[in-house]
């Protein structure tokens, strides 16, 4: 297998709470791996750390009130990010590692035309002139499908509209050919047409520059369409991971299986959906007051007393190979329970 | 259908003026038509999905129906009374039969009141009970919602999202209405919790008897709480039909582009999806003929689609589609 792209081992970024009511362990142990040229899709729902996980990969964590905690690890061509000097990090961050975010309308700067911004980061990372930047930043935009792209150049923000605007978000993070793109929710702020556009956009960059992408949503659906390999966080940690057709086939965690069963679908009839929807009870416990053992098991419909009590490590699923699916649950040792529960 | 419709709504028009330019200076802009020439019925007890984009006026449709914003024409009836006709006591009094949950149950609730005092309120405005009585009427209220009692003294701030759209459903339902708009009820809720308040809404409507005007942009969760559905675009109905018959076939290229472009939770499916080129038209200067022929995918597009509005006409008993190819849908 080639060697992974980016490695996470570990992660734990905390926070102090204002109020003094504790820490705030909003990632708390997470380890995965990027391969170079696939999308990882990391989904879970507000409060699960998959947006605190990608702001502490380019060390964008805001020191106080969080921190990342030593024996953290974090590894991308070889060189760990978090021991990186300022000066090698601002080399990597918007070059090799670039991020879009999920809101188009405040993360560009309003007082800038659009090309400007674009072609910010290669006058900086690949000291073009200002013209070669200029130049660069209409291919940008052509490249993402902005009709006129050399008059939208010196548009402002305010002139687009949210689509466009992710769309100028993307030309400016791939300016300078990243080897890894983290997209952070880069379609929740806009309407379902205009969504399937950005995602064919993306697809169609990922092939052509053949980066990776990580990709962090709160929707399976994204994640079913776009993601080769998926990890599913809750509270602060990773409890499955595994490649999307197998989770889709056979999720083990019953967090997963809960949030799969709960989404409302198209693709069944109307017969079948008329019902009440499956629903996971309960809902996601604070960040400074995770619950002990098993994080789920208040939630969980097989939990026993060992689940209260004991945290399960991620465990691998039968019949894969080592570390292909693993599952943060004590049912892999006692799958009997799982059926007896059915 | 075998119910009378509890609700009614004929030629529905709201339009917006047009903003000036910078500082009030300069000639106004073109009026928006941000609803233009809606209707529709819902019979008791059903849900109609009203769904579609940013900007295609379905939230100003619900509400312009609770008289929340003025309609500029049209008819509304709830159960034969004239909603647009009602002035002051007896509009407040029609207002006691239809209420509305928002999406955002950030922005909705009253930082400063209770839950307690927030249910109490409605309770109070429309004379409904006694303070000793309302009290009472409020616990109930919260474990039908299914919330704990102990929630009445808590701060919606104290609250996660979930639980703020119940205590918003509370209210709602505190006055006893037989018309709840639901405007984007569960847009802003993680997928678990959203699963838990459609069902709840499910299980209230069976119960009380209740009528709803369902708005969302999701199509997969309308599917799963509308008996009717309606499909907007630049401010008119392009398309209205049972759920059961538009889900497995849609008349309309809108309605059969917005099902391919939503994401299915199965990797498997290899499905053809329609990605519409552009983006939706402002709705101040829409265009000539069919609002949605610049970014129509129908193979059978022709000069009539770019000349001639397509009427919303009954293509087979019971659906209704805006299109001059509804008979040879795409």
């Amino acid at each position: 297998m080639t060697e992974p792209l980016l490695r996470v081992r570990d992660l734990k970024t905390y926070f102090v709470t204002e109020q003094g009511s504790g820490t705030a362990r909003a990632v708390d142990g997470v380890s995965f791996d990027v391969y170079p040229g696939e999308t990882l899709g990391v989904v879970g729902e507000s409060g699960c750390g998959k947006t605190v996980t990608s702001l502490s990969i380019l060390r964008l964590i805001p020191e106080p009130p969080g921190h990342i905690r030593p024996g953290s690890f974090i590894e991308f061509e070889g060189r760990n990010l978090l021991t990186l000097a300022p000066k090698e990090l601002r080399a990597v961050r918007g070059n090799r590692i670039a991020m879009i975010f999920q809101e188009p309308m405040t993360s560009l700067n309003p007082v800038f035309t659009v090309g400007h911004q674009i072609a910010e980061a290669a006058i900086v990372h690949q000291r073009l002139s200002r013209k070669a930047a200029r130049a660069r930043a209409i291919e940008m935009l052509t490249l993402v499908g902005i009709p006129d792209p050399g008059e939208r150049v010196d548009h402002y923000p305010h002139q687009m509209s949210g689509g466009m605007r992710q769309r100028v978000m993307i030309a400016m993070a791939l300016i300078c050919h990243p080897q890894l793109l983290i997209a952070d929710e880069p379609t929740t702020a806009l309407d379902v047409t205009i969504q399937a556009q950005i995602l064919e956009l993306l697809d169609r960059l990922q092939r052509e520059l053949g980066m990776a992408v990580m990709l962090i949503t709160h929707d399976l659906g994204i994640v079913a369409g776009s993601a080769d390999r998926v990890v599913v966080m809750y509270a602060g940690q990773v409890v499955e991971q595994a490649p999307t057709t197998e989770l889709f086939a056979r999720p083990l965690h019953p967090y997963t299986e809960g949030l799969l069963a709960s989404v409302p679908r198209l693709d069944t009839r109307v017969s079948q959906v008329r019902g009440r929807l499956h629903s996971i009870p309960g809902q996601v416990p604070a960040a400074t007051a995770w619950p002990a053992g098993c994080r789920f098991h208040p939630r969980c419909p097989y939990a026993w007393d060992r689940c209260a009590m004991e945290e399960p490590p991620l465990l691998d699923s039968p019949g894969g190979e080592a570390g292909t699916h693993t599952v943060r649950c004590w049912l892999l040792t006692e799958p009997g329970r799982r059926e007896r529960h059915a | 259908m075998t119910h009378a419709p509890l609700v009614q709504v004929e030629g529905l028009v709201k339009r917006f003026p047009g903003e000036r330019a910078l500082f009030g200076l300069g000639r106004a802009r073109r009026t928006v038509r941000a609803v233009d020439g809606v209707s529709f019925a819902i019979a008791a007890g059903q849900t109609l999905g009203l769904v579609g984009e940013s900007g295609c006026g379905k939230s100003t449709v619900g509400r312009a129906i609770l008289r929340l914003i003025e309609p500029d024409a049209g008819r509304i009836t709830l159960g034969g009374a004239d909603v647009v006709a009602l002035r002051g006591r007896e509009l407040r009094a029609l207002r006691r039969r239809m209420q509305i949950v928002f999406q955002d149950p950030y922005g909705s609730l009253n930082p400063r009141m209770t839950v307690q005092q927030t249910l109490a309120e409605p309770l109070a405005i429309h004379r409904l009970a006694t303070a000793a009585d309302a009290k009472r009427r409020v616990t109930a209220l919260l474990e039908e919602v299914g919330l704990d009692p102990a929630f009445g003294t808590a701060y919606p701030h104290e609250l996660s999202g979930g639980q703020r759209q119940r205590v918003g459903i509370a209210r709602a339902l505190s006055v006893e209405p037989q018309f709840l708009v639901l405007d984007e009820p569960v847009s802003a809720l993680d997928v678990s919790v959203q699963a838990q308040v459609l069902n709840l809404l499910a299980d209230l409507q069976r119960k009380r008897r209740l009528t709803y005007l369902f708005i969302a942009h999701d199509l997969a969760v309308v599917k799963h709480i509308a008996d009717d559905v309606a499909v907007m675009y630049l401010g008119k109905i392009v398309e209205r039909a049972p759920a059961t018959a538009l889900y497995a076939g849609p008349r309309h290229p809108y309605t059969t582009s917005l099902l391919s472009a939503v994401p299915v939770p199965d990797p498997k499916a290899q499905r053809q999806r329609i990605v519409l080129e552009g983006e939706v038209p402002s709705p101040a200067a829409p265009p000539a003929g069919c609002p949605f022929n610049p970014r129509c995918p129908h193979p059978k597009k022709n000069d009539r689609c770019r000349t001639e509005p397509p009427a919303l006409r009954e293509v087979v008993p019971g659906r209704f589609a805006a299109c001059h190819f509804a008979e040879q849908p795409m």
